[in-house]
């Protein structure tokens, strides 16, 4: 359906992208996961014909995107990082004008806005000029505008940004509707809940590269732990985490504040060694919990970053 | 044609949209217009013009000098007043007066001395003197051809029919006589002047000796203007007067609708920053009907703009095209195309709105200027008159003068139309050229 092949962009000296390669099948949903400036939307807007890649190809059902009135472009809808509506006119008259883009007209174009406007749940809001909208009612709007011509392949690029989560839930249950019918989805965020949640495959980018791309269960497998036990302790006074490395099963120690994070390859033969070299050492504890790694922890894992807030 | 006719309906609707804009772009204009409408004649002239304050200081108190400022006061252009010498200098200082005549003492004397002599008596020319405005030279020059035209009046009046005017004929006789600096033959040729006019006086006491016995009024005397002006506007008509208005709309329309056109390119320099520039791109339309549908929408509100102008200038000021109205639509459907052309080429040569607005600005006002909408281009030199032959905006004003007040054929419009198209398809070429379709520059 989808196949980005070694793609690379550059703005001058600055590699926005470099060798990214992925593919999406019909009916899959991939994740681009990634810091802020990792190189997401210049790969959306590489697919989506907005930017010519330097090298590397984009193939859509095996063709590629090679001029703007290409029909090959009706195959794929578009959600801007942006938002990309005019205040100034209803919602029905900006869905009436997008639908035009793709030359619908007249009753075609009607239904098509109807069905829209019923899949984001604003169909009772259809006369109002968008600028009386929430900012979940615009992004979700955003979302119906880029389904008008019936796309096979949708670009969301970080559609819930600003969003509460009320909403950010309305638009993941129209992704989950779309992702029914069958539509390929590329979604762009750096939010791994999302990530999770809706993906089949997730590709992780990082300045400009992909460092995984596997599925959500085959990234954990990436990860040298399957668990992470957390121990408050009551003192910290002189406590050495990587003493605890000599432990058999730890993988890795670390103290946030008076918090112990210690990652084991197998919880039930390591927790009971953990615990008790912790009371033969005198650091007493008041509280121990056990957590699954998550895709922050494979990002961390992988770049030896946090997911968020990495430059 | 679907997306293309979208794309412009888009524009129109989000133009009409913006009660703002529209009021910006057509009643700004108006008022504008109107005001200097006013200014510039008015509906058919009627409008009184201001008269030029003038002070007067009389230092010679002698018949010509009250001549002289009876004069002055009696002309319709120039609003006189008696003063002190100190008076008059803090008034021009201040504004309240154009200029300050000073009639020195001895003046009546040594003018009418000078009338016959030209100085060559060895006694010099008296001296006028004028304090002025500098701020006001257009006026100066105005007075002093008035001034000019009353003193050879009151000066000659009174040496040839005043009392004073006998004596200094007496007088100058004697001094010519006498004089040995003058050549023989100039002495010979004065002393007859002198002695006709001697005689002239004589013979007009006599005259008014027996008018006065049979109750008739006093002989007039002296030199007057050897000419009167018939005064004839030359308009599209033996009585089609000129509307001042019709420039000052065309003037003024030309210039908001640049602004508009300038007011396009912004717009579209921060669509390519939005997310619609990303949506627009995404769906299969050509790069003609993005451009192109942009043309054909802003020349459409161009148009419209300039139609509602020159609508309401018919319906309040009487404002009439009274030229080729094939040759008004023309003009103006060339200048709406090269507004729309003017305002893609600010977009493709910006880089970002913010610095684009500046220097687009100081542009068009240049444009506007040398186009003559604000004062007509006959003020400038020479040389700028020349110059402005390459602006378009002054094609496009004479263009609409021409079809509206000035009545001309539609012959008269082929030129403004053709050159105003080439402007047009020059902004068009190098906006196309230099447009940055991707958003990374």
């Amino acid at each position: 359906m989808l196949e980005v092949k070694g793609v690379t962009k550059s703005y001058g000296k600055l590699i926005a992208v470099t060798g990214v390669s992925f593919r999406a099948d019909r009916g899959e949903t991939i994740g681009l996961l990634g810091p802020n400036g990792a190189g997401k939307t210049t790969t959306v807007s590489i697919i989506a014909g907005l930017l010519s890649p330097d090298s590397g190809e984009v193939l859509i059902e095996s063709k590629q995107v090679k001029s703007d009135t290409d029909p090959v472009k009706l195959k794929i809808g578009l959600v801007p990082q942006d938002m990309a509506l005019y205040d100034q006119l209803s919602a029905r008259d900006n869905l009436t004008f997008f639908a035009a883009l793709y030359s619908i007209s007249g009753a075609k174009a009607k239904q098509a806005i109807n069905e829209a406007l019923d899949l984001v749940a604003l169909s009772d809001r259809a006369g109002d000029k968008v600028i009386t909208f929430s900012g979940g009612m615009k992004r979700r709007l955003n979302l119906a505008a880029a389904l008008l011509h019936d796309p096979q392949i949708l670009l969301l690029d970080e559609p819930t940004v600003g969003v509460d989560p009320q909403s950010r839930n309305a638009i993941f249950d129209n992704l989950e509707v779309l992702k029914k019918r069958g539509k390929t989805l590329i979604y762009t965020t750096h939010y791994m809940e999302e990530a999770e949640r809706l993906c089949d495959r997730i590709v992780i980018i990082d300045h400009g590269r992909v460092v995984a791309n596997d599925t959500l269960q085959g990234l954990h497998k990436l990860l040298p732990v399957t668990n992470i036990i957390a121990i408050e302790l009551d003192r910290t006074d002189g406590f050495k985490p990587e003493q605890m490395l000599a432990l058999p099963e730890v993988t890795s120690a670390e103290l946030k504040q008076n918090t112990l994070h210690v990652g084991v390859r197998d919880l039930s033969r390591g927790a009971p060694g953990i615990l008790s070299w912790l009371s033969e050492n005198g650091h007493s504890y008041q509280h121990v919990s056990s957590e699954q790694p998550n895709l922050e922890t494979v990002f961390l894992t992988l770049t030896g970053r946090s997911l968020r807030d990495s430059k | 044609m679907i997306p293309f006719m979208a794309l412009v309906r888009k524009d129109l609707r989000l133009f009409f949209n913006d009660r703002r804009a529209v009021i910006v772009a057509i009643v700004v204009p108006i008022v504008l217009a109107s005001f200097f409408g006013y200014l510039f004649g008015g509906q058919k002239g009627s409008t009184e013009m201001a008269k030029v304050p003038v002070l007067m200081i009389d230092q010679d108190g002698s018949d010509i000098s009250r001549g002289l400022i009876t004069q002055l006061a009696g002309d319709k252009n120039l609003d006189v007043k008696p003063s002190s010498l100190d008076d008059a200098r803090d008034a021009v200082r201040k504004g309240k007066a154009t200029a300050a005549i000073v009639i020195p003492k001895d003046f009546g004397k040594d003018a009418g001395n000078a009338l016959f002599t030209g100085g060559k008596t060895g006694a010099s020319k008296p001296e006028l003197g004028v304090l002025y405005d500098p701020s006001h030279n257009v006026e100066l020059g105005m007075v002093k051809g008035i001034l000019s035209g009353a003193v050879m009046q009151s000066v000659t009046q009174e040496m040839f029919s005043g009392r004073s005017g006998r004596e200094m004929v007496n007088q100058s006789l004697a001094e010519v006589q006498n004089n040995s600096q003058i050549p023989a033959e100039d002495r010979k040729a004065l002393r007859d002047l002198l002695g006709g006019v001697k005689e002239l006086n004589e013979r007009q006491d006599q005259q008014r000796g027996s008018a006065a016995a049979s109750g008739q009024t006093e002989l007039s005397g002296g030199l007057s203007m050897p000419y009167v002006t018939r005064e004839e506007a030359i308009t599209s008509g033996v009585d089609v007067q000129y509307n001042g208005y019709a420039h000052s709309i065309a003037g003024m329309g030309v210039q908001f609708i640049l602004f508009m056109g300038l007011d396009v390119g912004i717009a579209l320099l921060l669509l390519r920053q939005s997310g619609l520039w990303q949506r627009l791109r995404a769906a299969p339309l050509s790069r003609a009907t993005l451009l192109g549908s942009r043309t054909v929408s802003a020349a459409l509100i161009a148009g419209f703009i300039l139609l509602v102008l020159f609508g309401f200038a018919r319906v309040v000021f009487g404002v009439r095209i009274l030229g080729s109205f094939a040759g008004f639509v023309g003009v103006c459907a060339a200048f709406s195309l090269m507004t729309a052309a003017f305002g893609l080429m600010v977009a493709a040569l910006g880089k970002t709105p913010e610095a684009t607005r500046g220097y687009s600005i100081m542009a068009t006002l240049i444009m506007v200027m040398l186009g003559g909408a604000w004062v007509p281009t006959f003020i400038f030199p020479k040389w700028l008159q020349k110059l402005t032959l390459v602006v378009p905006t002054r094609w496009a004003i004479d263009g609409l003068d021409g079809m509206t007040w000035r009545g001309l054929g539609f012959s008269s419009a082929v030129a403004p139309i053709a050159v105003l198209l080439l402007f047009t398809l020059l902004f068009a070429v190098v906006a196309v050229m230099r447009f940055r379709w991707r958003t990374d520059g």
